[in-house]
């Protein structure tokens, strides 16, 4: 095999036009922003009963697919894969990228977006949000510093796998924060479960690594660079085990609650009569998002089935982030147990919710900046290898 | 629980020069600082409550609501739709499932001793007074609303739009999260908030406002004298407004 080498993409027509599109989708988002901010919250769907919409399903399987993109790299540095070690680069860089995205809806759909300095400097420290802040902001840091390390000529590669540590275990404390802001809230019955935590963690596992797949492939394909069958195939396969982890872990969620009387109706919500949201979680959770791209990795696989599976494990975690966040509100709060509401304006009834055009640019916009992001790290700086074909990957151990 | 500006506050005043600029301008350096003016009248000695008696509480009558909107100015000039226009206080009527017994009782912020939403704001803004009021402080709301996510009762709104005749006692801003005050700006004056004024004025007086600390205060005799019940008990946050007859 030849040395690996790591070049800039360039600059083809292809390339710009893409870029072009992708800067399009920022300024229709930032758009979005202003004229919400001119109009207020009243002009999307959001309501005081479901407080957090679409742009929030939008940032929180971003800011999980982040952490998750950074797998690939944990893989090489912290468990030794050396057939990952060349794409280490791009996954720390995506990583730090859909990151960004992530968190500039959150923070653009914030009330009071102009006051993120207060959000920066003023802490509560028993607020989980809080401490995600911190996490966050110091992801950027070690994820940053580790990849310049594995940049940099002549680094001691003790030096660069103890980088990969620390980022992988900053990881877990972030997708943790992530999964804790819906598992602390004792209030609502669809949340205010320990295990959100490592469900979140699993799920940054399937949705990094299959977000991770189809940049990497769309980056190639456009610089003209050869990504090898066996390769690809291989991480499918890893895709599958991380869709079916989701599967088990969403699984034990659904069946605790159902074993305690108190959460039945909240389950029976979500498995039976919600309607949009039973949809969401059979259909296009559990069987497009997560039995389907198990089957293709599994018993076909193939480059294109590969590429379906990270495509399908991508809506299928929209659709369970979505389940999440909007479902668990949309189940109403139960304030009065025993009693029935006879009147009282939305007490006790199933919230409705309708995301509005700004809601959606807003999400958009914010996985725009993620990719416009990865792409202008690909373009400006040598973190994509020039050759992935399977003849030139590196042996294992 | 105290949010940053406060301990800030409290840092300066510890201060000789801090009580030398207090002392010239009090109100100017509260107000400089984070605090509010109004906070120097909370005492720690005192915990503010509410107990209200379904039984006398009238299915019809929505006094408490009208009157807590006209003092704090929220309500008015809202063009939103019913789901985004902010409800400081609510009135529900409720049916018992096992016995069909129906029941009318105003609903809002329940000023818990362990407040969710205290504990979840990332900035400190959702605050609790020494006194036990639970407040938004809105210069330093950036509007996340996660408080909201974090309330048991639904007690807390989002101001969707931009707002207009404000009252000087209740400022309120687009963009920031709002709830029941217990108008802790009479309150602090040796008033009684504005719905348990309005009810006893529609000659209901279903609500009593009183020291839950002092065991003298009609409050503290009428919880030990008859059964209550606190909203969601089970989570075990000691809401400071209690229900009898529910």
């Amino acid at each position: 095999m030849e040395r690996t080498i790591y070049r800039e993409i360039r600059a083809t027509p292809q390339v710009m036009q893409l870029g072009g599109l992708l800067a399009a989708f920022i300024l229709a988002a930032l758009w979005s922003v202003y004229t919400v901010e001119h109009h207020g919250h009243v002009i999307t769907g959001m309501t005081n009963q479901i407080v957090w919409g679409l742009p929030h399903v939008f940032a929180i399987f971003l800011i999980v697919a982040a952490s998750g993109a950074l797998n690939v790299a944990s893989i090489a540095s912290v468990f030794g894969q050396k057939a990952y070690k060349p794409m280490a680069r791009f996954s720390s860089l995506l990583a730090i990228a859909l990151l960004v995205g992530g968190l500039a809806v959150v923070v653009l759909d914030l009330g009071r977006p102009d006051r993120l300095i207060v959000a920066m400097t003023t802490y509560n420290f028993s607020s989980v949000f809080a401490w995600n802040v911190l996490l966050y902001n110091g992801f950027i840091v070690i994820v940053g510093g580790y990849l310049v390390l594995q940049m940099m000529r002549k680094v001691d590669p003790r030096l660069v796998k103890a980088a990969g540590l620390v980022a992988f275990l900053w990881r877990l404390a972030l997708t943790t924060g992530t999964g804790s802001i819906f598992g602390w809230l004792v209030a609502r019955p669809g949340y205010d479960a320990a295990i959100m935590a490592p469900l979140f963690i699993v799920m940054s596992f399937a949705f990094g690594l299959a977000v991770f797949i189809l940049v990497t492939l769309w980056l190639f394909t456009l610089s003209g660079r050869i990504f090898g069958d066996a390769l690809l195939i291989r991480m499918g396969r890893l895709l599958g085990i991380f869709a079916a982890a989701v599967l088990y872990f969403t699984a034990v969620q659904h069946l605790t609650n159902l074993y305690a009387t108190e959460h039945g109706g909240v389950e029976r919500f979500i498995l039976r009569d919600g309607g949009i949201y039973t949809l969401l979680f059979w259909g296009v959770q559990v069987v497009i998002g997560g039995l389907a791209p198990i089957a293709l990795v599994f018993l076909n696989p193939s480059r294109s089935s590969t590429v379906l599976a990270a495509t399908l494990v991508i809506i299928g975690g929209f659709a369970q982030v979505y389940v999440i966040v909007i479902g668990g509100q949309a189940y109403p709060l139960d304030i009065f147990p025993g009693f029935d509401v006879i009147e009282g304006f939305n007490e006790g009834i199933v919230n409705p919710y309708a995301p509005s055009i700004y809601e959606l640019l807003l999400g958009l916009g914010g996985v725009a900046i993620a990719l416009f992001a990865a792409g202008l790290g690909a373009k400006v700086l040598r973190v994509l290898p020039t050759n992935l074909s399977d003849a030139n990957l590196p042996a294992d151990r | 629980m105290t949010n940053r500006a406060e301990l800030t506050r409290r840092d300066i005043l510890k201060s000789g020069a801090a009580v030398a600029s207090l002392t010239l301008a009090s109100g100017v350096t509260l107000m400089a600082f984070g605090g509010s003016a109004d906070a120097k009248g909370a005492d720690a000695g005192k915990r503010w409550g509410l107990l209200i008696d379904a039984g006398k509480c009238d299915a019809d009558c929505s006094d408490c609501v009208t009157a807590c909107s006209t003092e704090n100015g929220w309500g008015h000039g809202d063009h939103g739709s019913p789901e985004t226009d902010p409800a400081w206080i609510r009135k529900v009527t409720l049916k018992e499932q096992s016995t069909g017994r129906t029941v009318s009782a105003p609903i809002m912020c329940q000023h818990c001793e362990a407040p969710p939403c205290v504990d979840v704001c990332p900035t400190g803004a959702s605050m609790q007074r020494p006194d036990g009021v639970v407040l938004v402080d809105k210069h330093i709301c950036i509007g996340c609303r996660y408080c909201m996510m974090a309330c048991p009762f639904k007690a807390r709104s989002f101001v969707h739009e931009p707002v207009a005749d404000q009252k000087v006692n209740a400022p309120r801003g687009n963009g920031t999260v709002e709830s029941c005050t217990l108008c802790v700006h009479r309150v602090d004056k040796g008033r009684i908030p504005a719905c348990v004024e309005a009810c006893e004025q529609a000659g209901h007086s279903a609500i009593l406002f009183g020291d839950l600390n002092d065991p003298d205060s009609p409050i503290s005799k009428a919880l030990e004298q008859y059964p209550s019940i606190a909203l969601r008990d089970d989570l075990g946050l000691n809401p400071a407004v209690r229900y009898q007859n529910m």
